[in-house]
């Protein structure tokens, strides 16, 4: 069982990246959290495999929190929402391991990520 | 006067935040190409409430003249984009833009044709996006810069519909330069009304149909 964690302060938009995870990845169980506090206390409660964060959002941005779970889960597959693609956000998202998703969000803009995920995912199980 | 919201649900406002955030990081890329430097942004406002109010929050910011480069848009709703910041920062703003090409003399005359030309990137830019995303067209008129006191930025809270205006903005700051100001959105109550009606078959649209999703 694959979770993703869905972290967007909008919550149509939530709705929508739910709908184009559920279309590419129908077995994945989705959760939800309206910013970063919410996201770190979802994954404090439960495992979580995947991370799919909007970049700009009241409180901490996509980024911090992007580079905060990449401290806590080295191995997790995390992509950032965003349309804002200025080479300095970019340049973090990298180094903080983390994809980039165009945003709106279509299934087709989350395709590549989903499917790496999946198949990273996969590995890591397979070498347990 | 700050006016409950009644026009918009909870949703259309979610939705047109989104939107206006989507539009304005597109615009903010672009300026990062135009200054070379990195664009900060703020999370959207949006308010309904009048001229007058929305005129006393940028006063209570802001104590110096401020330069407003504004494009007026039409189309399946309308309203006013400005682009705007401390005049101050106005000769910071076009040399960025510009490059050190300049001589001092030269950047001065060319001051206000760097300012029309990065408001037309940004707000375009923005006005673009949203409207591709909500499928209706808008015109945008030629922009216009203006110097002006905070006090008389929008205009007065004369005619028919009270003076209530949506009020959307959002702050952006350049890295390393002493550069900022306010991107911002201004539609009277009867654009609202057209802008309900059309963010509210935007999410219709984005919420029925799996196959071209948008948000």
């Amino acid at each position: 069982m694959t979770t993703v964690l869905i972290v967007d302060d909008s919550k149509l938009a939530r709705i929508v990246i739910g709908k184009a995870v559920a279309a590419l990845e129908p077995e994945w169980r989705r959760l939800e959290a309206g910013g970063a506090d919410e996201a770190l206390t979802v994954l404090g409660q439960q495992p979580v495999d995947v991370v799919l964060l909007d970049f700009n959002m009241p409180g901490r941005n996509g980024l911090e929190l992007a580079e905060e779970l990449r401290a806590r889960f080295p191995d997790m597959p995390i992509a950032l929402a965003t349309a804002n693609l200025q080479d300095e956000v970019i340049g973090r998202a990298r180094a903080a391991g983390a994809a980039f998703v165009p945003k709106p969000i279509t299934e087709d803009g989350l395709r590549d990520f989903l499917s790496g995920a999946a198949l990273h995912l996969r590995r890591i199980r397979s070498d347990l | 006067m700050t006016y409950e919201t009644p026009l918009l649900t909870d949703l259309q406002v979610d939705a047109l935040t989104e939107l206006v955030n989507i539009g304005v990081s597109r615009a903010a890329a672009s300026l990062r190409q135009m200054v070379g430097r990195q664009v900060v942004l703020s999370v959207p406002s949006i308010e309904v409430t009048s001229r007058r109010t929305a005129a006393a929050l940028m006063t209570e910011r802001e104590l110096g003249p401020l330069v407003t480069v504004s494009q007026t848009f039409t189309g399946g709703f309308s309203g006013r984009a400005m682009l705007i910041f401390p005049e101050a920062n106005s000769l910071a703003l076009a040399r960025a833009v510009t490059g050190d090409d300049l001589a001092p003399e030269e950047l001065q005359d060319f001051e206000d044709e760097a300012l029309r030309e990065t408001g037309n990137v940004v707000l375009s830019n923005c006005l673009a996006t949203m409207a591709n995303m909500l499928r209706y067209p808008l015109e945008m008129s030629i922009p216009a810069v203006a110097r002006e006191e905070a006090s008389g930025l929008f205009g007065d809270d004369l005619g028919s519909t009270g003076g209530a205006v949506l009020f959307l903005y959002i702050n952006f700051a350049v890295s390393d330069h002493d550069i900022r100001g306010y991107i911002a959105l201004l539609m009277d109550l009867p654009s609202l009304a057209a802008l309900r009606s059309v963010v509210s078959d935007f999410i219709v649209r984005v919420l029925e149909q799996p196959k071209s999703i948008r948000a």
